[in-house]
């Protein structure tokens, strides 16, 4: 086995070689540029990190936000519920009196041409008898050529209207 | 055609002077070894480099690098604590190192014969030093934070007391092999991998230039086999890497917080 045979003949080369390179790799390497590289993956640790806790913010800024546009729409729609309830209430009063108004000018009118109405009757039923009795007072005088005063006449066209 | 090719799989773990000296046991030879460890280093800088642009989005090459980086100070952090910081550029050396000189080995330069790869972490002078820093690491650290408190890691809790001279010496001796069981294992998992790899090799080769009907199909069977063998070997260079710097980090986890 060489290791063993050729152990006299090279065990101080070796260290000495194998030394010098563990020394670079340890001083050089590992002190040298490790500190560089782990100082950049911890920057960008940091940066991934600080990227996400700006997003978190801004998630929960934006479920804020739309908290807020939601209670600001639902307090838009009660006002506007409110306001139209407002304005039909306005509306169906101000119907009514009108309602009202044109209901009592109807009556009015209604009464006033009732009352016309009667007196025309009246006054229609009056001219009647008045007529009736002067062709009762005619037609009595030429059947029977007796002769009927016109009150005679108009009490008994009375009496006759009075019965029909 | 060679009639016979020697099975020699030993032959890949020689060192040997690239000046074209002796060795001599000086400490500045520059050796086949010395070069594959700088090559290993050249490699791991390179790697590093490449993912030195720190940009906030990474490419490929960037999030490999700080996956990789990310990977050792997590295995310290979780082994140790919040103060495996501190700990965190030798796990990554250990790591990266024989990490990168275990797949090194494996890279199948051989097709050129003067690049065939050497494999360091075959070498227990390699793993030894590794393993006696990490140890040295735990006793250091154990011995300057605790005192002569350390010594009750080999205590323990709710042991009762006449159990107690049987299981301290169990625990001293299972600690002071951590540092053999740390190097051999690395050692010894690259070492088998490696022979099993060259032997059926030498099997391919020899089946072949045998030129008879069983030999083809011995070589044909070995090809398959070392196919499957050089997958599961890629996993052990990882394996072997990762066992490596957790144990490493469990110990030094003993040594800060004791039990």
């Amino acid at each position: 086995m060489p290791q063993i045979n050729q152990l006299l003949l090279v065990y101080q080369s070796q260290w000495f070689w194998l030394l010098l390179v563990l020394a670079v790799i340890y001083f050089g390497i590992g002190k040298g540029m490790i500190p560089k590289i782990e100082q950049t993956v911890g920057q960008r640790d940091a940066r991934i990190a600080g990227d996400l806790a700006a997003a978190e913010k801004a998630r929960t800024d934006a479920n804020e936000a739309e908290e807020r546009a939601r209670a600001a729409d639902v307090r838009a729609r009660g006002e506007a519920q409110s306001f139209i309830a407002q304005a039909k209430a306005r509306a169906a009063t101000a119907s009514e009196t009108r309602l009202a108004a044109a209901d009592a000018e109807i009556g009015a009118r209604l009464a006033a041409a009732e009352a016309s109405l009667a007196d025309a009757r009246a006054k229609a039923l009056d001219s009647l008898e008045t007529v009736a009795a002067e062709a009762a007072q005619e037609i009595v005088a030429k059947v029977s050529d007796a002769k009927v005063t016109a009150a005679q006449a108009a009490s008994a066209v009375k009496a006759v209207f009075a019965n029909g | 055609m060679a009639a016979e090719t020697k099975i020699d799989p030993m032959h890949q773990f020689q060192i040997g002077a690239l000046n074209g000296g002796a060795l001599d046991g000086a400490p500045f030879v520059f050796t086949n070894s010395a070069l594959w460890m700088l090559i290993v280093l050249g490699s791991i800088l390179l790697f590093m480099w490449g993912g030195m642009k720190r940009e906030m989005i990474p490419g490929r090459w960037q999030a490999a690098v700080e996956g990789l980086v990310g990977f050792t100070s997590g295995m310290a952090l979780t082994s140790i604590g919040p103060e495996g910081r501190k700990y965190a550029p030798w796990i990554f050396t250990v790591f990266t190192f024989i990490l990168f000189a275990n797949l090194m080995g494996m890279m199948p330069f051989g097709v050129v014969d003067a690049a065939h790869p050497f494999t360091v972490t075959s070498q227990f002078t390699v793993t030894g030093v590794l393993a006696i820093i990490s140890f040295s690491i735990v006793l250091i650290v154990g011995f300057w934070k605790h005192g002569f408190h350390f010594f009750s890691l080999f205590v323990p809790h709710g042991t009762p007391a006449p159990m107690l001279p049987l299981i301290v010496p169990i625990e001293l001796i299972s600690f002071l092999v951590r540092p053999f069981s740390l190097a051999l294992r690395l050692f010894v998992a690259m070492i088998a991998g490696h022979i099993l790899v060259d032997v059926f090799g030498y099997f391919i080769i020899n089946g072949i230039n045998s030129g008879t009907a069983m030999g083809y199909a011995i070589s044909a069977i070995s090809f398959v086999f070392i196919a499957g063998v050089n997958a599961l070997e890629l996993l052990v260079c990882a394996i072997q890497a990762y066992v490596f710097a957790l144990l490493t980090s469990l110990y030094i986890n003993d040594a800060v917080h004791l039990h």
